[in-house]
């Protein structure tokens, strides 16, 4: 579990080089090496999103069975933007609801090639625990996200390729397929639309590692935030169990002063 | 904690809640949980007195927060009550938490009862020396009274360190006559005795350091006060056990390794003033195996070593020489299940007991408990020989709200 956003990718394509030189000798064997367009695109999309500081948002997950079934779980999520590219993002999740999970904290501290460090705060308990950030491809909290949906968006992550252009809706979408370079990822690609208005991810269809189409995210309703775009809805649909999540987020504040004190595991218990 | 005290410390925090509420709106929060519970012994009982099958409960936890708007205040006022149909001393009241908390950006103060835990390992909770075991709700020793505290913590660059002053000291509870899980003569709880003429207002003291590097989660601990574990001095009148709680200084350290699917635990304490200075361990392993077989489950695997060189004239413990071997299941479903199974034995003679604890949600407002312990073998020299009729199964439905 870790950050639970529409992920603020890496901010430096030197850094994301360095860090793609470094990943390509771990790389599965079927992934081909990024062609400079893709990795272009993929690069500036990641940009657009330098220097948004910190966030806080309340976000509601909704979850629905195949079945059609819903139920909810109510977050917040606290973000700060790494302090440089050597390192990840620093996230804070705390649970609302449902209300037997509510002050349940997840603090995890993005790494770029390493595995990411996450603790997890147990309020009836009082207990803090390190736990593993092994589990790439297992589901968040029961939903249709995976782990790595939402830790693993780092621009030096991915290998990428150029497939071509599509107009949506009016809207021209460069469309790039990232290959997953870390270990452990449950996919063997993603393909994934941006736009060339704002150059933010439209849609990504994941595939498994049979290459069977997986699961597809939508992302909808973008708002401008001092420069830096937030998509306020993600839609995650499992073609495969018929199974989908919804992230609908709230009352984004940016640069509301938080500091590297407020991302220590010291403030899991305080949180509240 | 006696009720006078409890009830005054309620009512301040109250005053305090409304002269906050007056002077700054900030937001209140209101919430908690009433849950209802069956237990089950399989077995006939073993000592005079004690309840035969069925012992069910009534649990009340409600919990009212406050927070400034500027989020530097908090209050908690979290009381606890349980209604218990067969034993008198297992129908109690607590205040779980109750404290008034502010907080700087390097330091936080906290003045109130409060719940602290430290550590890292499952089957035993050897550093975690704040607050006393309420062991009339269980005997895993989990469930904590409200520590009456104020406490200092700063946050550093390189680690919190936290000081705690225990003005007043908390006495453990224990099964009254009719309870099972019990020793075999009941305990008077309320006849302690003390190796400090201040008794129970002889003042604790403690210092916390807590850090992690890299791939290590590290805290050294430090106590000094009257231990939560009681001897037992002799029979009052009535023909029970008469608890004698002596002053301890105690070191702690606590580490855990993470690496990959890997968690590797350590805790360990040294222990002056209950016989012989002595030391005791907790180690072991934490492995899981994510999304098995293809499907959403993760398994994990636990086991860990228990060691305590404690002499007999010290508080009796069950882990004197045990392995835990465990197994948790978490489905990762929308209901959270989960289900924790393991067993702990005496390496020496073989005395072993089993636990199993499930959970699941019901819709988004309750949650479903089992818990069952079995004990499959008790010789006769250990301590867990008072419990070998005791095996039972508890169901709990938990409504929060």
């Amino acid at each position: 579990m870790a950050r639970l956003y529409p992920y603020p990718p890496t901010k430096f394509a030197l850094a994301a080089l360095v860090a793609v030189s470094i990943c390509a000798p771990i790389a599965a064997a079927d992934a081909p090496d990024s062609d400079p367009k893709a990795f272009e695109i993929a690069a500036r999309s990641d940009r657009s999103d330098a220097g948004f500081g910190d966030s806080v948002a309340d976000m509601k997950m909704i979850l629905r069975n195949a079945a059609g079934q819903e139920s909810e779980r109510s977050m917040r999520l606290s973000t700060l933007e790494k302090e440089n590219e050597e390192v990840g993002d620093k996230s804070l999740i705390v649970f609302d609801s449902p209300k037997d999970v509510e002050g349940t904290a997840l603090l995890s501290h993005a790494q770029i090639l390493e595995s990411d460090d996450q603790w997890l705060y147990l309020p009836a308990l009082k207990r803090v625990k390190r736990i593993s950030s092994a589990n790439k491809s297992g589901p968040f909290v029961g939903s249709e996200f995976a782990f790595e949906d939402f830790t693993s968006q780092e621009l030096g992550k991915f290998s990428y390729t150029y497939e071509g252009e599509e107009e949506i809706d009016g809207l021209g979408h460069d469309i790039v397929v990232r290959y997953p370079l870390y270990e452990k990822s449950g996919y063997t690609r993603q393909v994934a639309w941006i736009d060339q208005e704002i150059f933010q991810t439209r849609k990504v269809d994941y595939y498994d590692r049979k290459d069977d189409l997986l699961k597809t995210l939508i992302f909808e309703d973008y708002r401008e935030y001092d420069g830096v775009w937030r998509p306020h809805v993600m839609k995650m649909t499992n073609h495969q169990t018929n199974k989908s999540t919804d992230l609908i987020y709230s009352d984004y504040t940016f640069k509301s002063g938080l500091t590297e004190r407020d991302f220590v595991k010291g403030v899991l218990e305080r949180i509240r | 904690m006696n009720m006078h005290i409890a009830s005054k410390i309620v009512a301040g925090l109250g005053l305090s809640l409304m002269a906050a509420g007056a002077a700054e709106a900030g937001e209140f929060e209101f919430s908690g949980s009433i849950g209802l519970e069956a237990r089950v012994f399989f077995d006939e009982a073993q000592f005079d007195k004690q309840l035969d099958v069925f012992q069910g409960s009534t649990i009340l936890e409600p919990e009212l927060r406050w927070e400034s708007d500027d989020r530097a205040h908090q209050i908690v006022v979290k009381p606890f009550a349980r209604l218990d149909s067969e034993d008198d001393e297992r129908t109690h009241v607590d205040l779980r938490e109750g404290y008034w908390r502010t907080t700087g950006d390097t330091w936080e103060v906290l003045v109130g009862a409060a719940k602290v835990f430290w550590g890292v390992t499952e089957s035993r909770h050897l550093v975690d020396i704040i607050n006393q075991s309420d062991t009339v709700e269980d005997t895993d020793e989990e469930d904590k009274l409200g520590q009456p505290m104020v406490r200092a913590t700063a946050f550093t660059d390189w680690g919190d360190l936290s000081f705690f002053l225990m003005p007043y000291f908390r006495e453990r509870t224990f099964p009254g006559a009719e309870g099972r899980l019990r020793t075999p003569l009941p305990v008077a709880a309320d006849d302690a005795r003390y190796e400090s003429d201040q008794e129970r207002f002889y003042p604790d003291v403690a210092f916390r350091y807590s850090h992690y590097f890299g791939d290590w989660d590290v805290g050294v601990s430090l106590f000094h006060g009257t231990s939560r574990e009681p001897i037992f001095d002799g029979v009052n009148a009535a023909g029970e056990l008469i608890p004698f709680y002596e002053i301890i200084t105690q070191v702690g350290a606590d580490i855990q390794y993470t690496t990959g699917p890997w968690l590797w635990k350590f805790e360990g304490i040294v222990r002056e003033g209950q016989g012989d200075t002595f030391g005791a361990v907790a180690a072991g392993f934490e492995y899981t195996f994510f999304q098995i077989g293809g499907s959403d489950k993760d398994l994990g695997l636990l086991m860990e070593y228990l060691g305590d060189g404690r002499d007999d004239t010290a508080p009796v413990t069950i882990f004197d020489n045990d392995l835990f071997v465990g197994t948790r299941l978490a489905f990762n479903d929308t209901q959270d299940t989960s289900i924790l199974f393991g067993g702990i034995t005496d390496l020496e003679n073989g005395s072993t007991g089993l636990r199993l604890e499930a959970e699941r949600r019901l819709g988004d407002s309750f949650k479903l408990e089992l818990e069952s312990q079995v004990f499959i073998e008790s010789d006769d020299d250990d301590p867990s020989q008072a419990f070998e009729q005791d095996s039972f199964a508890t169901v709990r439905l938990s409504y929060f709200y």
